[in-house]
């Protein structure tokens, strides 16, 4: 029971534990739902969000290519959260960021690492926009990134008509509206499979998910091993202590939302390079940026554990996209959405959980049943 | 003198929806809940409401009373965003979560559940709710006679070419919005939560009792924007308010959670994006000779301004001092 208690006592369990109840509770809601519509299909579209991400080496290669930009639109808006910031704008800076990787890749020929810092670049100069506007003018960051969203969508869709050297038709091909296929513009500019490919036998896999992860590795040591990565989160925590206690806090958000927009503009990047995608001129925002949200809530803007959680939501979405035509690829999104919406309320399970852990600490070692029950209030709470 | 009727008219017809969903904006901040949710809950709002007009549509009824059952969509409207919001009211005032992440994900929530309906209502694939034609206010509606035969005048583009009941109700509930804010005890009652809720509670005024209206009385005003929204855009419900939802909560900002302002700040964003809208048929703006697709400046141009004005306006702009900040008796 002694280990129990210690085991929840920890925040990290705690905070696991509690996104764990909120996915099995989404999913159970998500199985109800698809009993509402169909009743007879509903286990095989229940087997297809479970599995279908696993069913085959091509969808697990599917899961990977999808969650390799998820994870940086969520570290995006993970890492704008922990400096107290919402960065909402991680669409546009997405866009942007895709604009100028797109351009670097087809009309300057560079090769995909330019082209990479290029987006990097794009995604940097629309988070650092908005960042200066909270900085030097106190405009909330989240009515400026929404502006800034729709700026970024009409300023690429303008620039790419105006360009006739990255457009598809230039290369060859009768489409106008979208930009050229990378293979036959400037195949340098693919990112490279190192055989990854051929191993799961998909032309979806490359390395953008091991460019994704180790980008999260060091946001997780910037975050959390750095002097800066503190003076960030001590800004995010009380602004007025931290300026009081000497820290530059107009610097620290510029730099925070700018390196946000960085991290959305290398995700707009890395899917765009892949070579098996073409850029649209688009009439409405792109969901990557805003998916993101949820990827960087589930998480808890936890960069490492946003790998976890855009791998999950990419999982489940190629579930999704497998019980179509008999369901709506949207039940996806509602499940996601539950699951956000619990794990709101679970941030107060989870303070909970270790609040009683914390407390019977302090105590003297109680009898068997007064500790059994941390682990009964987590479930009551969690499903309250 | 007949396009700027045109633009008159398109002007308006745009202020309407965020002119209502900023005003819903405004109450729930000044309560002290930001309701990031706005979006989805006019999504909820124009689902249900369009529904309920197609449903009229089908049983015949609606055609012979259209502007009855136009008002009883706007009513729809209105309950189901009341119904929507009360789960952020639940979670974001009862069980104290982040009122962001709420919001995020009954925004997220709105446009999955709209297809899924629709789809479930409509037969699969099939993703447009039509709005039936008979609800626009013609001269025939109020018993004047069509002027047949000539081109339509001046008064007639502003007055019939694009009216709908959605307009009278929006100034109605401006007024009432003005008077409930500032001259009922509720309203001194709820800007007092969003302001300082430790002090309103000591005086006995029930925080989550207020904050609870806040985020009601938003939906309400959401969910008939919603409707309004999708009735001015035309062409049918897509389970989308295409952003006019978020752009509501920068409309608010840059009213400075002010009713009169709002109003102000609505048309003035209304009118850039008609502006944006019509570019190609305004002869005077200039055409930038040698820009190719030259509509998407126009297009960019309503957030620019937006922004420009931000910047200069943003000594003045004062958010409710409490707002975001979950209310909990315990603490001090």
């Amino acid at each position: 029971m002694k280990k129990v208690r210690e085991f929840l006592g920890r925040r990290s369990v705690a905070s696991f534990l509690s996104s764990l109840i909120s996915i099995i509770i989404g999913l159970v809601f998500g199985y109800l739902l698809l009993l509402a519509f169909d009743s007879e299909k509903a286990l095989f579209g229940i087997k297809q969000i479970l599995f279908a991400g696993v069913s085959s080496p091509a969808k697990i290669a599917k899961v990977l290519y999808q969650a390799a930009p998820l994870v940086l639109t969520g570290l995006s808006v993970g890492f704008a959260f922990k400096t107290g910031l919402f960065n909402i704008g991680a669409s546009g800076q997405y866009m942007v960021g895709a604009c100028f990787a797109l351009y670097t890749g087809i009309v300057l020929r560079q090769p995909w690492y330019v082209a990479m810092t290029a987006a990097m670049l794009g995604g940097a100069i629309w988070g650092l926009i908005p960042g200066l506007c909270k900085a030097l003018f106190n405009v909330n960051e989240v009515i400026t990134s929404i502006m800034f969203n729709w700026i970024g969508l009409f300023a690429v869709n303008l620039f790419f008509s105006n360009t006739p050297k990255i457009l598809a038709n230039y290369y060859g091909s009768a489409n106008a509206n979208r930009t050229a296929n990378l293979a036959a513009a400037n195949a340098r500019a693919i990112i490279p499979t190192l055989g990854l490919d051929k191993l799961l036998k998909s032309p979806f896999m490359n390395i953008s998910i091991l460019i994704a992860v180790a980008i999260a590795v060091v946001a997780f040591i910037v975050l959390n091993r750095t002097t800066f990565g503190y003076e960030l989160k001590a800004c995010g925590f009380n602004k007025n202590a931290s300026i009081y206690a000497g820290i530059n806090a107009k610097r620290n958000t510029a730099l925070s939302m700018t390196i946000a927009g960085c991290l959305a503009g290398i995700g707009g990047g890395i899917y765009y390079l892949s070579g098996t995608v073409q850029y649209t001129i688009e009439k409405v925002l792109l969901s990557m940026g805003f998916n993101g949200i949820p990827v960087a809530l589930l998480a808890q803007s936890n960069p490492i554990a946003t790998i976890f959680s855009a791998t999950f939501i990419s999982y489940i979405q190629v579930g999704g996209d497998a019980m179509q035509p008999e369901f709506a690829k949207e039940i996806i999104d509602i499940i996601i959405s539950v699951i956000i919406y619990l794990s709101a309320v679970s941030l107060l399970v989870k303070g909970l959980i270790t609040r009683l852990a914390e407390r019977k600490k302090e105590a003297a070692p109680s009898p068997g049943q007064d500790t059994a029950q941390t682990p009964d209030d987590s479930k009551q709470e969690a499903t309250s | 003198m007949i396009i700027l009727a045109d633009i008159i008219a398109a002007t308006v017809l745009f202020a309407v929806p965020l002119l209502l969903v900023a005003l819903g904006g405004m109450f729930s901040e000044r309560s002290g809940v930001i309701n990031i949710a706005l979006e989805g809950t006019m999504i909820i709002g124009a689902l249900f409401g369009c529904l309920f007009l197609n449903f009229a549509d089908q049983g015949g009824w609606g055609k012979l009373h259209p502007q009855l059952a136009m008002l009883a969509a706007v009513a729809v409207a209105a309950a189901s965003g009341i119904v929507y919001s009360l789960l952020l009211a639940v979670a974001s005032v009862s069980l104290k979560a982040d009122q962001t992440i709420g919001g995020t994900a009954l925004n997220m929530l709105a446009p999955a559940f709209a297809i899924v309906l629709t789809w479930a209502i409509q037969g699969q694939g099939k993703t447009t709710i039509y709005i039936p034609n008979w609800i626009r206010i013609t001269k025939a509606t109020l018993g004047m006679a069509a002027a047949a035969g000539r081109e339509k005048g001046f008064w007639e583009t502003l007055f019939f070419k694009s009216m709908f009941l959605t307009t009278p109700i929006a100034f109605l509930l401006l007024a009432a919005a003005i008077v409930v804010m500032y001259k009922t005890r509720f309203g001194l009652r709820l800007r007092s939560c969003g302001e300082h809720p430790q002090a309103a509670d000591a005086v006995g005024i029930n925080v989550y009792k207020m904050r609870y209206s806040g985020v009601l009385i938003s939906g309400f005003l959401a969910g008939i924007g919603g409707i309004a929204f999708t009735i001015a855009a035309g062409s049918g419900f897509q389970s989308t308010v295409a952003g006019y939802g978020f752009l509501a909560l920068a409309v608010m900002i840059f009213g400075n959670w002010k009713p009169w302002r709002i109003l102000g700040a609505a048309v003035f964003f209304a009118f850039f994006k008609v502006i944006g809208a019509y570019s190609g048929s305004l002869a005077f703006l200039p055409d930038f000779k040698g820009v190719g697709s030259s509509q998407y400046i126009y297009q960019m141009l309503p957030y620019i301004v937006t922004m420009i004005v931000l910047i200069f306006s943003s000594k003045k702009s004062r958010a409710p001092k409490a707002e975001g900040i979950p209310y909990d008796k315990g603490k001090r």
